[in-house]
């Protein structure tokens, strides 16, 4: 047969990416949609095999294997995450890719190098830049990609120690960034001048690497998922440089895809927090110059609340990163059916950038079995919230501060929901310290503004206790 | 790779980028991070070109550190691919199961 004939099911593969990517975006549609990835996945790793020549027996075992092995770890990852920590499993795995992308490239050159033969011409020029930049691309997804996940645990834990994730990033390294980007160029042309020379590549897995490093960390932990759905988009490109030196349409087919939809997500995203994609990236925003509280506000008590809120008749729950972290949702749904029970009507405001990752609300939230019509998007809710009784804020600081709706500072534009409209707020937070970005609440010291100062579960399962002993 | 196959690919590679594009255009808040994931499972495609050089770079007698790294790539894409898909699912299964259910 033919070996052209195998490329007849990597096109019915790309159709499942193109259909399945498709599908992804409509919520009716999207299961569906993952469903044709993983089938065009199957698919393409399937003909891989079936047209491969194995010399020694042994290396179908190798493979076999290699697959194995690496399928089983990513679906333990996979099913054993908590559902808080989706967005950093997201960021892991596509350093993972950038890194698979950029180790191809590798493995060719030292292949080259260890066998000493080298295209030439026009062969030579594709593959060494292809190879020259999957690994630029790839290696950069790959440290940024965990700088960005340590940043969305907010630190790391080494020998005991809690180490924060810093974020640093003065003017200057924007030059610095450039030059080397400048230089990996140079490193990339230098290597096809001279192809058998490995410090060359080497030169540029490293440069790559600290590259990637330095383009996350001037960046605040509120814009991580911008950052996160821009490094999936690098991912794809790099997959798509590796499609030029296998000469593989497939791979660049899903991987440019990807690329050009990850960076459409990218601004989605931007928009939803109305930021520039630019301002992410190159101004330092948030986490890095955190206000000194100074003001003092008197903390309530969860029989206060449950006071208030008997009899009422409307409330806004507005979920933030704080009820992900205490994994509080079920006590937040408790408490929910509590006022139910009592006539109130009770709605979820959520904020596009709620989490640390879009839909993060969402997902915990029907974990809990909160029905899904209950969720109210951001403009939906704000309409409603003159109407609102009480609502009650759970660990969210930044997406209800009215400073957004000023035009100084950080936040300035960024679109909030107006919980200061409703009669009373509510707030569960830990303490009156500012949110990811820096900067201080008014909300806090409104009049009828409560705090219950605490842990979230805590908390929400001592209102819980205190609305049954009413 | 030939001027002509060059051409091919670069034809292919332009047209994805532009399908792309076209292909995501007004996504709900809900499905951002689902989206990302599935598409970022579909990015482990490089797994193809792993399974293709570990299969060479093993073939040609003794194994040197080409081999190692074309099967360290194979290990890192299916964590990738496989996990991607299964996180992708499970998230997916969150949001539109109790849809179902109402």
């Amino acid at each position: 047969m033919d070996p052209a004939v195998w490329d007849i099911g990597y096109l019915i593969a790309s159709i499942l990416f193109i259909l399945g990517l498709k599908k992804l975006g409509h919520p009716r549609t999207a299961p569906t949609g993952n469903l044709y990835g993983a089938l065009g996945m199957l698919l393409a790793v399937v003909v891989t095999i079936a047209q491969m020549d194995f010399g020694v027996i042994d290396n179908f075992v190798l493979i076999a294997g290699g697959l194995l092995i690496g399928g089983l770890i990513g679906y333990v990852m996979a099913i054993r995450v908590q559902m808080t920590g989706m967005p950093e499993m997201v960021a892991l795995f596509n350093g993972f890719g950038g890194a698979a992308s950029a180790l191809v490239a590798a493995s060719e050159v030292f292949r080259r190098i260890e066998e000493n033969t080298f295209p030439t011409d026009l062969e030579l020029y594709v593959a060494w830049i292809a190879i020259g930049l999957s690994a630029l691309v790839g290696w950069m997804t790959l440290t940024g990609s965990l700088l960005a996940m340590m940043k969305l645990k907010g630190g790391i834990e080494l020998f005991g120690t809690w180490y924060r994730t810093p974020t640093w990033g003065p003017g200057w390294l924007n030059y610095v960034k450039g030059i080397f980007l400048v230089v990996i160029v140079a490193l990339i042309y230098m290597s096809i001048e001279e192809p058998g020379n490995q410090d060359y590549v080497i030169g540029i897995i490293i440069l790559s690497c600290i590259l990637g490093i330095l383009f996350v960390l001037p960046i605040g932990g509120a814009d991580m998922p911008v950052v996160v759905s821009l490094l999936n988009s690098l991912s794809g490109i790099a997959a798509a440089f590796t499609g030029f030196i296998i000469s593989n349409n497939v791979l660049i087919i899903a991987g440019s895809m990807v690329g050009a939809a990850g960076l459409i997500l990218t601004n989605i995203m931007c928009k939803a927090m109305n930021r520039q994609l630019i301002d992410v990236l190159f101004k330092s925003f948030g986490g890095s110059d955190k206000e000194q509280v100074t003001r003092t506000k008197v903390g309530s008590d969860p029989e206060e609340v449950a006071m208030i809120c008997d009899g009422i008749s409307k409330c806004v729950i507005v979920p933030g990163y704080g009820m992900a972290v205490s994994q509080c949702q079920h006590q937040v749904r408790e408490f929910a059916d509590l006022l139910e029970a009592n006539g109130c009507e009770v709605k979820y405001g959520i904020h596009p950038v709620a989490g640390r990752m879009p839909g993060h609300m969402n997902v915990l939230l029907a974990e809990a079995n909160v029905p899904y019509e209950k969720l109210i998007e951001m403009d939906d809710i704000n309409s409603e919230m003159g109407e609102c009784d009480v609502a009650i804020v759970v660990g969210a600081n930044d997406t209800v501060n009215p400073a957004a709706r000023s035009n100084e500072g950080p936040l300035a534009g960024m679109p909030i929901i107006n919980v200061d409209k409703a009669r009373v707020v509510v707030m569960v937070k830990r303490s009156l310290s500012v949110g990811y970005a820096g900067v201080d609440n008014d909300l806090f010291y409104e009049d009828n503004t409560m705090m219950l100062f605490g842990d979230g579960k805590k908390m929400m399962t001592e209102l819980v206790s205190s609305m049954k002993d009413l | 790779m030939e001027l002509l196959s060059l051409i091919g690919a670069i034809t292919i590679f332009i047209l994805a980028i532009f399908l792309g594009f076209e292909l995501i255009t007004k996504v709900p808040a809900t499905l951002h991070t689902p989206l990302m994931s599935g598409a970022n499972a579909i990015s482990g495609i490089t797994v193809v070109g792993a399974l293709i050089f570990s299969n060479t770079a093993f073939n040609n007698g003794n194994p040197g550190s080409a081999a190692w790294l074309a099967f360290f790539a194979l290990i890192l894409a299916t964590i990738n691919v496989v996990g991607g898909f299964a996180v992708t699912n499970r998230m997916l299964n969150m949001i539109a199961g109790k849809r179902r259910g109402k």
